[in-house]
């Protein structure tokens, strides 16, 4: 297997065109068939009521926001030290989806909260990290936007999203200790009831049609990313 | 290396002597910041207390933050940076150099105000000196792990609001860490801890910051 055969944009525009199709149709099938089984199947939960649906947005959401980040500065790294032109579209295609994502998650979250908590947000760690992480993705957004020499801004965001990526447990942790201070747990997720399968289920499904759109996305805006810098 | 350091150190303090009004600056915006909010939340001592240590620190986030632009702008625009670049000295040795420069000039008189403040919020003697202690510890982190963002965003368009999108998340532990020790030394417990992992912050910034920040500095000047 030739790993560097695709790293050229020339190679891997057509092949991104294919993928994202099947990708996108995966994503569509997926969707509908998670949607189906969270909103149908999925027993009504016996504490919080039909409100517990949004679950099957939120946690994808959630866990999308955080690799996405990850595999932001995994490219990003890569075409620092690589030099590989491509390296740096990926990590440019892929911001946007993950600033969408923790978007996604922190709203839903908030529309959840309401009801369980009694208030749409809470200064809970996983709010708080989750608000940072957009902060951090817009500031990489916001950075390489502000550059107009596509190389110096692959390369600058490169840094942030690498310095970032180091940040990210540390800012998580010390969320977390503040928050144990500030409040005795209000919110704690450590007693979460046994999920009945069903749900379970459901919530896998979502969680790969998030990936499949994810990857779809990813693959179109390399595409637009490869035709502006033809 | 030392030589190198030593001789950079001396040149920023000597043009920020030269220039006393932007250190001022930097001083002033602190120490307004912190008088506001009395204004704007009402003077009740208990709530001031409550809220002191936390709005100290935030002031102390926004001033380091503020100051910031000018730490690799003057020596771009001149054309010193770019003699840095080329030089033999290792070019983390002189960003590590001008941050600590950067820290004396802006940092240090904070935490030197900062008992001034706590007396105007009112705080128990005892924590003056965990307040000042911890933003001793605390600034120069935010002096090194600015110079990163301000190396990003060298000589470009509205680069002083981006650099704050860029630093401010990162200045968060930071932040949280600073204004905990003064609230846990508050409650009795003792800030040892929270100081302890200041300086362990300290540490870590201090090895891969200027590191990063040269990195930056190679790709913005390139």
């Amino acid at each position: 297997m030739k790993w560097f055969w695709y790293a050229s944009p020339e190679t891997f525009f057509p092949l991104a065109g294919r993928l994202a199709y099947g990708c996108g149709i995966a994503a569509a099938l997926l969707a509908v068939a998670g949607l189906y089984v969270g909103f149908f199947v999925a027993p009504t939960d016996a504490t919080q009521g039909e409100v517990y649906r949004i679950i099957f947005i939120h946690v994808p959401a959630a866990w999308m926001s955080m690799l996405l980040y990850l595999a932001m500065a995994f490219w990003a790294a890569l075409g620092l030290a690589l030099n590989t032109r491509l390296s740096g579209m990926m990590a440019r295609a892929i911001a946007p989806s993950g600033a969408l994502f923790t978007f996604i998650a922190l709203w839903t979250g908030a529309l959840w909260g309401k009801p369980t908590w009694g208030a749409y947000w809470v200064w809970d760690a996983r709010l708080t990290s989750e608000l940072i992480l957009l902060f951090l993705y817009l500031g990489f957004m916001a950075l390489q936007a502000s550059i107009d020499d596509r190389r110096r801004s692959d390369r600058a965001g490169a840094v942030l999203a690498i310095v970032g990526a180091v940040n990210v447990p540390i800012i998580y942790f010390s969320v977390q200790w503040w928050n144990t201070l500030h409040q005795g747990a209000s919110v704690s997720f450590a007693k979460a009831p046994s999920m009945a399968a069903t749900m379970f289920t459901g919530m896998i499904l979502m969680v790969l049609a998030f990936w499949m759109y994810s990857f779809a996305v990813t693959f179109v805006r390399v595409r637009c990313l490869i035709r502006e810098q033809g | 290396m030392l030589d190198v350091s030593l001789g950079i150190l001396r040149r920023d303090l000597l043009l920020a002597l030269r220039r006393r009004s932007d250190v001022a600056t930097a001083l002033l915006f602190f120490l307004i910041v912190a008088s506001l909010f009395p204004l704007g939340v009402g003077a009740e001592p208990n709530q001031l207390r409550a809220i002191a240590p936390g709005v100290i620190w935030v002031a102390a986030l926004l001033s380091s933050m503020l100051s910031l632009s000018h730490l690799f702008a003057d020596d771009h625009a001149d054309g010193t940076l770019e003699q840095m670049l080329l030089g033999a000295a290792p070019l983390g040795v002189v960003v590590a150099a001008k941050a600590l420069a950067h820290w004396l000039v802006c940092g240090l008189p904070l935490v030197l105000v900062s008992p001034l403040i706590a007396l105007q919020y009112d705080l128990p003697g005892g924590l003056h000196g965990v307040l000042a202690l911890s933003l001793a510890l605390g600034t120069p982190v935010l002096s090194l792990v600015g110079a990163i963002g301000a190396a990003l965003t060298l000589g470009l368009r509205g680069g002083g609001v981006l650099l704050s999108l860029l630093v401010l998340p990162l200045y968060v532990p930071v932040l949280i860490i600073g204004a905990g020790s003064v609230e846990m030394a508050a409650a009795g417990q003792g800030g040892m801890g929270q100081l302890l992992l200041l300086g362990a912050l300290l540490a870590v910034a201090a090895v891969f910051a200027p590191w990063a920040s040269a990195a930056a500095l190679r790709i913005s000047a390139e």
